[in-house]
């Protein structure tokens, strides 16, 4: 096992290195970042300041070098447009995209496991019909959208939730989260539930397969013969091999959600990452799309190890020191 | 992700179902559209952080809701001669923290401005060569190098920090430790990408403002703002999206405030290459040989061929105003005799015809579809209106990320092309500097003109004007300078932008020409 981690850690290396240098030299292809952030009315004496004052006179090779000596260094350059260190400013975003995302995901669990299952033990009620129907309006209309309708239904016409924003922060147990106030909670409902809906049906839809697949199979009848209950077999066995998939899926959709929540929390005025790196990738920031997606991808990284160490737990087959090779 | 289409259908739904908002909370909310990115006044020289200073900080000079130069900390100003300006500072003004303000202060400020490190974009140029005394603490004489009609025009986007934090990093401005200004409200906080949060200076020595304390929230998605000020999260946003217009129209809980800008929206034209990369001979698809659009009856044809009411009506449900100018009507420098071009597909094909065109050309024309409000669909509508007029034109829109820098210097990458232009100073030395002056580094001209424009008589009009204090005599120079750039077609003016505030309708708003949304002038109706 430990072999394996130390492995994966000299690969992941490799690819923040090569994600560096393809950020790097894509965002300088772009263009100027002075013509995007100087005041139009700014004279060359003023454009000629600017360019010196951000280091960017000088040859792009020269400024990677600078980069990545600083970046081993742990400092991964100032924000253009902020003057904060980027990953202060990124770090600052983090909590609020991290207690989306957590909601998010748990909202997914919670709700998409019981569903899927009774979907899958009974496929052909009228519940687990509706439930399935149901789901496929959950990843096909676009987010946005549902986005907009949750605003107008429950903030505009009925008015019992706020329309955006993020709430009143709480403290708890030193975390600092709006998750802990109830103005927090209810400024946090509307967007959790927008960016958990495509997760919900994607976790009916595996748990009911699960289901499907796990129930005609040997050790559940010899399970039922051996005169377990059928709540035990059902919770216990069944739910326990149907999980590898949706530990699997969550894992990674946890990652995207952190990385990707763009759409919600631009339609929710949610102050977190995803939008954060919109406006970064407007105003060509460099330094802040950099260390947004190093960030990012050492998150996977640690996603994927983590849900392979989970694998091994959930499955004593898999064996990680095998997976490697 | 703010399509028109859902949104009007969101808000039709909406009507009539906001709840009131209570005006005697005292407390104001305000959702507004650009992103404010620091606390530190001269940090970045950006509408949204300086819009947000001007709650807490005060200028020498302020500009009122026309932009028209009113006094700020500085009770007075007059040249006493050419090259020496004489301020007088109001007597009585204290600080946030209860300090005096003299004129040690501006002193200071003046210090600061060009040394804040980092800056993407400073404010150095304003103070840049005066040499400022103080014979007592309320008077300044400041020296200028060569004649500086703009000063106090200049001052007006330099706000007075607290002496002491002359070396205060930015980090200190946005922590809240170093924002004592003596503004209308004292500041109380910042989250970044959020919202800024601040509580009345009860010791305000102008008009106080009505809210005990006030939130400013950063919203930049349209349909996101639109939906709060129709729940009642928030009192009044700004930048409403034309396609909401009509729906808030009809509630009776929101009203509507609308002003014409100072934004010019115009297309910029090559016209310094004898061969631009985007004009084609239509038969054989190859470059032409000769850059068409540096014929002024070339350039004329194409601005006959626009129908700027179309545009203004269509896209912008009227709230556009088709230009013939640099700037609105009533403004300083701004010639009565420059009316829009009127829409004539006739008029232009026969000037095509005369410039030796009679088949026309075809030409690929460029511009932002994330800049200004509808950019890619009035761009879209313009393609085709030459098309008609005989010269074959095709559309590209690009993120301004892109169009910005291959636009300008060095590149140029362009042949015609949309951009805007909003005057900061409320005058039209900035844009005929900026746009239509001979590109020249040393003196600071025609550092945006796009399609490099150069006119020895416009220059030495300008420059004229540039360097004469009397405001009537300048004032003339200006509406000379601006005839002969626009009826020598340097750009094709196409409208003003109209900037446009939604509130709840128990509140008024003084609209703004310079797009400025500040609480302390959001009052109970």
């Amino acid at each position: 096992m430990t072999v394996f981690i130390i492995r994966r850690l000299m690969q992941s290396s490799l690819v923040l290195l090569l994600m560096s240098l393809l950020v790097f030299f894509g965002v300088f292809a772009i263009g100027d970042p002075i013509e995007i952030f100087i005041a139009p009315d700014a004279d060359q004496a003023e454009r000629a300041r600017a360019i010196a004052a951000l280091g960017l006179d000088k040859p792009i090779w020269e400024q990677y070098v600078m980069f990545v000596v600083n970046a081993v260094a742990g400092d991964l350059g100032r924000s253009f447009v902020f003057n904060i260190p980027s990953i202060e400013l990124i770090l600052q975003r983090m909590p609020a995209t991290l207690e989306l995302a957590i909601v998010a995901v748990a909202l997914s669990v919670v709700l998409g496991v019981p569903l899927g299952m009774y979907a899958g033990y009974k496929p052909d009620g009228t519940v687990a019909k509706t439930i399935m129907a149901g789901s496929i309006f959950g990843f096909s209309l676009p987010s946005f959208w549902v986005g907009l309708m949750l605003i107008l239904i429950f903030a505009v016409e009925l008015g019992w939730l706020p329309s955006t924003g993020r709430g009143e922060v709480g403290t708890f147990l030193g975390i600092h989260s709006s998750i802990f106030t109830l103005n927090g909670l209810k400024h946090l409902l509307l967007p959790a539930l927008n960016l958990a809906l495509f997760n919900i049906s994607l976790v009916i839809r595996l748990t009911r397969a699960g289901m499907r697949e796990n129930l005609p199979m040997d050790y559940v009848k010899f399970a039922r013969a051996k005169g377990l209950s059928k709540r035990r077999v059902i919770l216990i066995h069944v739910l326990k091999n149907i999980l590898i998939p949706i530990v699997t899926v969550v894992g990674l959709e946890i990652g995207s959600v952190i990385a990707f929540a763009v759409v919600t929390e631009t339609i929710f005025a949610w102050p977190g990452m995803g939008k954060l790196i919109i406006d970064s990738i407007n105003n060509l920031d460099r330094p802040v799309i950099v260390a947004y997606l190093m960030i990012v991808v050492l998150m996977f990284i640690v996603i994927n190890l983590v849900v392979d160490i989970l694998y091994s737990i959930l499955d004593p087959r898999v064996r990680l020191g095998d997976m490697g090779k | 992700m703010n399509r028109p289409t859902l949104t009007a259908l969101a808000l039709a739904a909406a009507l009539g179902f906001a709840s009131a908002t209570d005006v005697s909370a005292q407390a104001l909310t305000v959702g507004v559209g650009g992103n404010i990115t620091s606390m530190d006044p001269h940090f970045h020289n950006l509408g949204p952080n300086n819009g947000i200073a001007q709650h807490f900080f005060d200028r020498l000079v302020h500009m009122d809701e026309r932009q028209r130069p009113t006094p700020g900390l500085a009770e007075s100003w007059r040249a006493t001669d050419d090259t020496t300006w004489e301020i007088k500072l109001r007597r009585g003004v204290k600080f946030h923290d209860g300090s005096d303000f003299t004129a040690a202060d501006v002193v200071a400020t003046f210090k600061r401005v060009p040394w804040v490190p980092n800056s993407p974009s400073s404010f150095a140029a304003m103070v840049r060569g005066l040499d400022v005394t103080v014979p007592d603490p309320y008077t300044l004489i400041i020296k200028t190098p060569a004649p500086r009609p703009m000063l106090p025009i200049d001052l007006a986007v330099v706000n007075i920090v607290k002496g002491s934090n002359v070396e205060a990093p930015t980090a200190d401005f946005n922590a809240g430790k170093a924002m004592i200004g003596t503004g209308p409200f004292k500041f109380t906080g910042f989250v970044p990408g959020d919202r800024v949060t601040m509580e009345r200076n009860d010791a305000y020595w102008g008009p106080k403002p009505h809210w005990a304390s006030a939130t400013v929230r950063i919203m930049t998605n349209a349909s996101a703002r639109s939906a709060a000020v129709l729940s009642g999260d928030v009192q009044i946003i700004d930048q409403v999206q034309t396609a909401d217009l009509p729906r808030m129209r009809q509630n009776q809980a929101i009203g509507i405030e609308t002003i014409t800008s100072t934004r010019l929206i115009y297309l910029h034209l090559d016209q310094e290459r004898d061969a631009t990369p985007f004009a084609f001979d239509k038969a054989t698809g190859q470059p032409l040989a000769k850059n068409p659009l540096k014929d002024k009856r070339v350039r004329e044809a194409l601005s006959k061929a626009i129908n700027r009411e179309g545009i203004t009506r269509q896209i912008f449900d009227g709230q556009a105003i088709p230009a013939g100018g640099l700037l609105p009507d009533g403004m300083y420098g701004v010639s009565p005799n420059l009316k829009p071009d009127a829409f004539n597909t006739q008029a232009a094909q026969a000037l095509l015809r005369d410039a030796g065109f009679p088949n026309g050309f075809k030409l690929t024309i460029h511009g932002p579809n994330d800049r200004y409000p509808e950019d890619d669909k009035v761009l879209q509508a313009i393609g085709p209106m030459f098309t008609r007029a005989g010269v074959e034109t095709q559309v590209v829109t690009l993120p301004w990320a892109t169009f910005a820098t291959q636009s300008n210097r060095p590149t140029y990458a362009y042949s015609l092309m949309l951009v805007g232009w909003g005057s900061d100073t409320g005058e039209t030395s900035s844009p005929l500097r900026a746009l239509l002056a001979t590109v020249n580094p040393d003196a600071g001209y025609g550092a945006s003109n796009r399609g490099r424009y150069s006119n020895a008589a416009m220059d030495a009009l300008l420059s004229k004007a540039l360097q004469t204090i009397d405001p009537a005599a300048r004032e003339k120079l200006l509406i000379e300078a601006s005839e002969v750039a626009v009826r020598d077609y340097g750009l094709i003016p196409l409208y003003y932008a109209v900037n446009i505030w939604a509130l709840r309708s128990n509140l008024t708003y003084q609209s703004r020409t310079d797009e400025y949304t500040l609480a302390q002038f959001v009052k109970p109706r």
